[in-house]
């Protein structure tokens, strides 16, 4: 049954799959969050409204929200090799996968802000406090447990991204299981990894769910 | 201290008429006193109580505080402005992820002009002037609604503003809550000589706390006076309804559906 099994190239494609949503995690958070923080000042009836602002980030977000991962891979091309030299393997996956998943973590952002109590933003104005001081000292502490929730559900999908770059060569578990699970019928493998890639988005998800328990404090 | 000249102000409504919520409100409110604002829901008062610190700007009219016209400031200066008014909300308003301690020092923080020292000693003394000094590691949530309120009010009170607003503040509190409330805010207003605005739609609040007070009634303030005057000797129908919902001393029941 296990005889197609070749263990050392299994931990190497995990490991690799780690990688690539750990990397892009890391810059997907780092660029969707700033996003989101002006995608949600700039809206309709925040402070900073700005309807030209908020339209064109909007409709750039939108964009790249509405191209399957699978198109974006092969769009992607040219711009990858010219970000980070090859368009293969775990370093070229990463750059789709932030196209992918920063706008997505913004809008979630976004919305996880406009689920402030106004009541709160509207105190923090009656005290005096500027912008940057009522996001970071007042908004982005109440948003916390929202956010890691958040965060939660993007890493979960970079996973599922990251496996599906195996398609066009990229590396780690769907890498692996194309080319062995899928062309070469190698259903033991296909078994392996996909058993891998649900084990790592349960712990994913209790990770984010412990977090949010702890941090909680309704 | 506070002067309000001509306030008006109208909103703009995407499929309608505009609505004026403040008609022409004239108001001089003085050094030390505690004056009360009343109306029925949508009346205007809330409107109204906003202008002082402009979280509302006024669409025509002058805000004076202490005598400085705060109508046109922004920026900087309107934010040092507002870090010398503070406000109290009806639902608290406090932030739910910060401790009671670290929600007292933010207005504090805010100020950027004391030292961990000075907010700490500061904090320490609203809290205890709350009497709420054993509970400043918990969470707001932790807290009862008067608790909560207690807090509200230590936070607003931390850089020792020349006037307090309070909206509503012992509106969703129960009735032993708001009577304990309302006797901290006459300490308060004894002990630091401090000018309390306060808007409500219960007399009963009026008569507990109140030196003057504006009645409103559809953006426009339609009787003004001594407390006891007012209780004594009702001109307005809203008034007299406010006074007496069931229509028992008065005659006339409080009219409905007139209020927006």
């Amino acid at each position: 049954m296990m005889s197609n099994i070749y263990w050392p190239e299994i931990f190497e494609a995990t490991w690799q799959t780690l990688v690539m949503t750990g990397v892009s995690l890391f810059f997907t958070v780092l660029i969707g969050l700033p996003l989101g923080i002006v995608l949600f000042l700039t809206s309709k009836g925040q402070w900073l409204e700005n309807r030209v602002a908020y339209g064109v980030l909007s409709v750039v977000t939108n964009i790249l929200r509405s191209v399957p991962f699978i198109i974006l891979l092969i769009v992607m091309i040219p711009i990858t090799l010219w970000m980070v030299g090859t368009s293969l393997g775990v370093r070229g996956t990463i750059p789709p996968l932030v196209a992918g998943a920063a706008p997505f973590f913004a809008r979630l952002t976004e919305n996880v802000l406009r689920e402030i109590d106004r009541g709160i933003v509207e105190a923090c104005h009656a005290m005096g406090a500027n912008t940057r001081q009522i996001m970071l000292w007042a908004m982005l502490p109440e948003a916390t447990t929202g956010l890691i929730a958040a965060v939660t559900v993007t890493a979960i999908m970079l996973v599922g991204y990251s496996a599906m770059s195996g398609v066009i060569g990229g590396g780690g578990l769907g890498d692996l299981a194309v080319r062995f699970g899928y062309q070469r019928f190698q259903t033991d493998v296909m078994v392996v990894t996909v058993a891998i890639l649900v084990g790592l988005v349960q712990l994913l998800q209790m990770t984010g769910d412990r977090l949010v328990e702890r941090l909680n404090r309704k | 201290m506070i002067s309000l000249q001509k306030i008006c102000k109208t909103y703009a409504l995407p499929d309608a008429a505009p609505f004026q919520a403040l008609d022409s409100i004239d108001l001089e409110i003085a050094r030390g006193e505690i004056f009360g604002i009343i109306g029925r829901s949508g009346a205007g008062k809330s409107t109204l109580i906003r202008m002082l610190n402009l979280l509302e700007h006024p669409s025509s009219g002058r805000v004076i505080i202490d005598g400085q016209d705060i109508t046109d400031l922004d920026g900087g200066a309107l934010r040092a402005v507002r870090q010398r008014i503070g406000m109290v909300f009806q639902h608290f308003n406090l932030l739910n992820a910060r401790t009671i301690y670290e929600n007292v020092r933010f207005p504090l923080r805010l100020t950027g002009a004391y030292t961990q020292e000075q907010m700490q000693q500061r904090v320490e003394e609203m809290l205890a002037l709350v009497g709420l000094s054993d509970q400043r590691n918990k969470y707001p949530r932790q807290l009862s609604g008067g608790q909560r309120q207690r807090v509200g009010i230590a936070r607003a009170l931390a850089n020792r503003p020349h006037v307090l607003l309070c909206d509503e503040a012992t509106s969703a509190l129960d009735p032993e809550t708001t009577q304990s409330i309302l006797q901290l805010l006459r300490r308060i207003n004894q002990e630091l000589g401090l000018t309390i605005v306060l808007i409500t739609h219960g007399m009963d609040v009026i008569r507990a706390v109140c030196h003057r007070v504006a009645v409103i009634e559809r953006g426009r303030i339609v009787e003004m006076d001594e407390v006891a005057n007012i209780f004594r000797n009702p001109h307005h129908d809203v008034t007299r309804a406010l006074l007496d919902p069931l229509g028992i001393h008065f005659g006339a029941p409080a009219p409905t559906g007139q209020s927006a």
